[in-house]
C-alpha cells in the first residue's frame, strides 16, 4: 500500500482582501514506504503550500482531489491527529517558543502521542537517554536541549534542531519544507546526515527544496517539478541535475 | 499516587466544568443575616474574644460605616447588599473541638480529600504542616506539637488570641490599620479565622507552612485574618492555596494578610488561588478583594510575594511590600489568568523607605475570552531611600480578540539618588506557534496551556516545588475552552 497518494489536489489560499486565491492546480503523487521524493520549483510554485496542506495547516482550502495517508483520508484528519499518526513536518522557518525547554518540548510532543494510543506517559530516565543519543548523533549540544524552542538559535541550530524533532518522534512520512534554506554548506551536511539516518524501509521522505545541491546530499527516488501549482515533470535524480543547468524556465514558460 | 489519582477521579464525578466544584452537607451554626454590631458581637462571643478584640472589631466596624466603597478600579459588578449576607458559620462540632484527626468530623475529611488533602497522607509523607480552615473555623491542625518544640508557632488566629494575645495586641493591624480601606476594615470588624505564625529569633522554618482555605457556605462572606511575623535573622516560607465548591451566588471574599521582618528576616508567601470563577458568562463566582501587605521592619529583611491567580468572577488584590528597613528587599511575582467573563485588576505596591532598598516586580497577566485584567503598580521611592532600586517587567498575553489587558504603573520617586526601571510587552498567542505545537501532535488545548506556562515560567519557579507542579496544572484547566 503506498503510504502517501495525492490524487488531483486542489486547493486555495486566501490572499489579504479574503479572496480565495488558487495555488495548487492538480497534483498527483505516490510515495510508496522507504522512498525519497524530492519536490522542486521555483519561487511561488505552490511548494509550500504542498507540505501545508499535507500538515493540515489552518488558512488552507482544499477545493479539490484526494490525499490518503496509509489507507485513511488525511483531509479528514485535524493537523494533530496527522502529526500522532506519523506525518512529521521540518519547518522552513521553525517557530520560538519562548520559556518552553526544547526537551520539555519533544517531551510533551512523545506524551501526546503515546497517550493517543492508549500507552503509559514515557518514563523520564528513557526519555533523556533516547533524547542525548539522538542529539550526539546529530551534533547537538546538550545545552541546547534546556533551551527554549528555537529562542536565540542560530539558523543551522534551527534546522538541526527540526532534525532532532523527527529523530525523537519517529515518523513514518517526513515533509521536509526547504530545509536547506540558511545553512552553509557544513550545517548542511550535518543536517543532511541525520535526515539520511532516518532513511529506513518503512519510511517515507518528500524533501521540497529550491536548489539541486541538498540532493547532492539527500538523494531522491524520484524528483517532481513544480511550476504554477502542477506537477509538470517527474524523473529520477539526474533531473535535478538538469534542472540545476537549465534553470526552470523552461517550465514557467510552458506554464504561462 | 493512586490514592491521588482516585481523588482526581473522584472530583471529575462530583463536579460538572469546574474541576473542585462540589458542596458538602454540614449543618453549621450561623450568625443571624445582615450586618450590625450585634453581628460583632455574636461572632467575638463565639470565639469567646477577650474586651481587647471586640473592642477592636467594633471600633473598626464603626469607621467602616463612615467608608464609601472603593471605585477606582477597572471592574464593574452589581452593589453588594452587605446587609443579605452571613458573617459567620461554623461547623456544629465546633464546641466540642476535635483533638485529633480521628475525632473530626468524617464527612469534612472527605471534604478535604475530595480537594487532594488528605490529611494524614500529608503528615506521613509530605512534611507538610495543614492549617486546614473549613468554614471559617480551624477544624484541624497538623504539626503543630512539631513545629512549637521548635518555637514556631503557626495556630489559628482565633486560638492566637487566647494563647498570645500580646503577640496579636502587638502586630495585628500594624501593617494593615483598622482604618486601611473600606474592604480592610470590613475584614477587621467581622474576620471569622486564618493563621497566626510567629517564626523566633534565628530560625529557619524546615517546614513549608500551608493553608487550604475553603468557602463552603451559601451567602456566607468569607473573611480571613493572616498575620505572619519573621523574628530577627529567621525564615519562613508559607503556601496558601485554595478551592471553592459551585455556587450560583456571588459571594464576597475580603482577607487580609499582614506580614512583618524583623532584621536579617525573610518571608516567602506563595498564594494559588483557583475560587469558583463564576459559569462562563461570570454568573455566581466569587468576589475576591483582599488586602496584603508586608513590613520589612527591620535591616536587610526580605518579603517575596508570589501569586498564581487563575479563579474568582472579580478580583482586586495588591500584595505590596513597605521596605522600612535599610537594605530590605521586596518581590512580587504574579501570574494572573482570566478567562471567559472575568475581570482582574491586581498588582502590587513597593513602598521604599530605607537605604538602598530593592524591590522586584514581575507580573504576567494572561486574558482570555471575553476577560478583562489590569495590572496596577505603585513604585514609591520616599525622600530617605538613598539609592533605591526597582525594576518592574509587566508582560500581557492576550488569547482570542475579545479580551483586554491594561496596564497602569504609577512611579513617584522623591530621592534623586533612587531608580526606577518600568518594561512592558502585550503579545499573543500567535497562529504559528500554535501550528507548530499541533504540527507535532500536542492537542490544542496542551497547546495552549504549554504556551502560556513557558509565559509565565520566570514567575511559576519562583513557587516551592509542590505548588509549582500544581499551578502549572491549574494554568492549563483554567484556560481549558479558550481557543477554537
Amino acid at each position: 500500500m503506498a503510504l502517501l497518494e495525492i490524487k488531483d489536489l486542489h486547493a486555495t489560499v486566501e490572499d489579504d482582501d479574503g479572496n480565495p486565491k488558487p495555488i495548487l492546480k492538480g497534483i498527483s503523487l505516490t510515495i510508496n514506504p522507504g522512498e525519497i521524493h524530492a519536490v522542486m520549483g521555483p519561487n511561488g510554485a505552490g511548494k509550500s503550500t504542498l507540505s501545508n496542506v499535507i500538515s493540515g495547516r489552518p488558512g488552507y482550502t482544499v477545493t479539490g482531489g484526494t490525499v490518503t495517508y496509509d489507507g485513511q483520508d488525511l483531509l479528514e484528519m485535524e493537523a494533530d491527529e496527522r502529526a500522532r499518526a506519523g506525518i512529521f513536518l521540518a519547518f522552513q522557518y521553525p517557530v520560538e517558543i519562548p520559556g518552553v525547554a526544547t526537551g520539555t518540548f519533544l517531551k510533551t510532543a512523545i506524551n501526546a502521542r503515546r497517550k493517543a494510543n492508549g500507552e503509559p506517559e514515557i518514563e523520564a530516565v528513557d526519555f533523556l537517554k533516547m533524547m542525548k543519543a539522538n542529539a550526539k548523533k546529530l551534533g547537538v549540544a546538550d545545552s541546547m536541549l534546556k533551551r527554549p524552542v528555537n529562542v536565540g538559535f542560530s539558523g543551522g541550530e534551527k534546522k538541526r534542531a527540526e532534525v532532532l524533532q523527527m529523530a525523537m518522534l519517529e515518523p513514518r512520512l517526513c515533509v521536509l519544507d526547504e530545509t536547506d534554506s540558511g545553512l552553509d554548506i557544513d550545517a548542511l551536511r550535518v543536517v543532511a546526515d541525520g535526515v539520511n539516518a532516518l532513511r529506513t524501509p518503512e519510511r517515507g521522505m518528500l524533501v521540497i527544496t529550491h536548489y539541486q545541491r541538498l540532493l547532492d546530499y539527500i538523494v531522491p527516488d524520484v524528483v517532481h517539478v513544480l511550476a504554477d501549482g502542477r506537477i509538470v515533470k517527474s524523473g529520477d535524480k539526474s533531473l535535478a541535475l538538469e534542472l540545476e543547468a537549465k534553470g526552470y524556465a523552461e517550465f514557467t514558460g510552458a506554464a504561462a | 499516587m493512586a490514592a491521588t489519582q482516585d481523588t482526581i477521579d473522584r472530583i471529575a464525578e462530583a463536579s460538572g466544568t469546574y474541576k473542585y466544584g462540589f458542596v458538602t452537607d454540614i449543618e453549621s451554626d450561623k450568625a443571624p443575616k445582615g450586618l450590625n454590631e450585634d453581628t460583632i458581637r455574636f461572632i467575638s462571643a463565639k470565639k469567646d474574644e477577650p474586651a481587647w478584640m471586640l473592642d477592636w472589631r467594633l471600633k473598626a466596624y464603626r469607621h467602616w460605616l463612615t467608608m464609601k466603597e472603593p471605585d477606582w478600579q477597572k471592574v464593574g459588578y452589581p452593589p453588594i447588599d452587605y446587609q443579605d449576607a452571613y458573617y459567620y458559620a461554623a461547623p456544629k462540632s465546633k464546641d466540642d473541638a476535635p483533638k485529633s484527626l480521628d475525632e473530626v468530623d468524617p464527612e469534612l475529611l472527605r471534604t478535604y480529600e475530595k480537594l487532594g488533602i488528605p490529611l494524614k497522607e500529608q503528615e506521613m509523607l509530605a512534611g507538610v504542616a495543614v492549617d486546614a480552615v473549613f468554614d471559617s473555623v480551624s477544624v484541624a491542625t497538623t504539626y503543630k506539637k512539631k513545629l512549637e518544640e521548635m518555637g514556631v508557632i503557626f495556630c489559628p488566629i482565633s486560638e492566637a488570641v487566647h494563647r498570645f494575645p500580646e503577640l496579636v495586641q502587638k502586630y495585628l493591624g500594624s501593617v494593615v490599620p483598622y482604618s486601611d480601606n473600606f474592604f480592610a476594615t470590613l475584614n477587621c470588624a467581622v474576620f471569622t479565622d486564618g493563621s497566626f505564625v510567629y517564626v523566633p529569633k534565628g530560625l529557619r522554618c524546615p517546614m513549608e507552612l500551608s493553608t487550604y482555605f475553603r468557602i463552603n457556605e451559601q451567602n456566607t462572606g468569607q473573611f480571613e485574618r493572616t498575620l505572619i511575623i519573621a523574628d530577627e535573622g529567621s525564615y519562613v516560607s508559607y503556601l496558601e492555596g485554595c478551592t471553592a465548591p459551585q455556587r450560583d451566588d456571588n459571594q464576597l471574599h475580603a482577607a487580609v494578610v499582614e506580614l512583618i521582618t524583623m532584621d536579617d528576616a525573610e518571608i516567602k508567601y506563595s498564594t494559588v488561588q483557583n475560587w469558583y470563577p463564576g459559569d462562563s458568562e461570570g454568573k455566581g463566582g466569587i468576589y475576591n478583594f483582599v488586602t496584603k501587605r508586608g513590613a520589612c521592619r527591620g535591616k536587610n529583611s526580605k518579603i517575596s510575594w508570589t501569586q498564581v491567580e487563575t479563579g474568582s468572577a472579580v478580583t482586586w488584590k495588591y500584595p505590596s511590600c513597605i521596605l522600612q528597613g535599610d537594605n530590605s528587599v521586596g518581590e512580587f511575582y504574579s501570574v494572573a489568568i482570566t478567562n471567559n467573563a472575568q475581570q482582574a485588576d491586581t498588582g502590587t505596591k513597593m513602598i521604599h523607605i530605607g537605604k538602598n532598598t530593592r524591590s522586584r516586580i514581575i507580573s504576567k497577566g494572561i486574558s482570555a475570552g471575553r476577560a478583562d485584567q489590569t495590572y496596577r503598580g505603585l513604585v514609591r521611592m520616599l525622600p530617605k531611600a538613598e539609592g533605591a532600586r526597582n525594576h518592574t517587567q509587566c508582560d500581557s498575553l492576550l488569547i482570542g480578540d475579545q479580551c483586554g489587558a491594561h496596564t497602569v504603573p504609577y512611579i513617584e520617586s522623591r530621592n534623586p539618588t533612587a531608580q526606577v526601571e518600568h518594561e512592558a510587552t502585550t503579545s499573543r498567542i500567535s497562529d504559528d506557534q500554535l501550528f507548530y505545537c499541533l504540527q507535532r501532535g500536542i492537542p490544542e488545548e496542551d497547546a495552549v496551556a504549554l504556551i502560556v506556562n513557558g509565559f509565565c515560567k520566570e514567575v511559576l519557579q519562583t513557587l516551592p516545588m509542590e505548588f509549582a507542579v500544581e499551578a502549572q496544572k491549574l494554568v492549563g484547566i483554567s484556560l481549558e475552552g479558550s481557543v477554537g
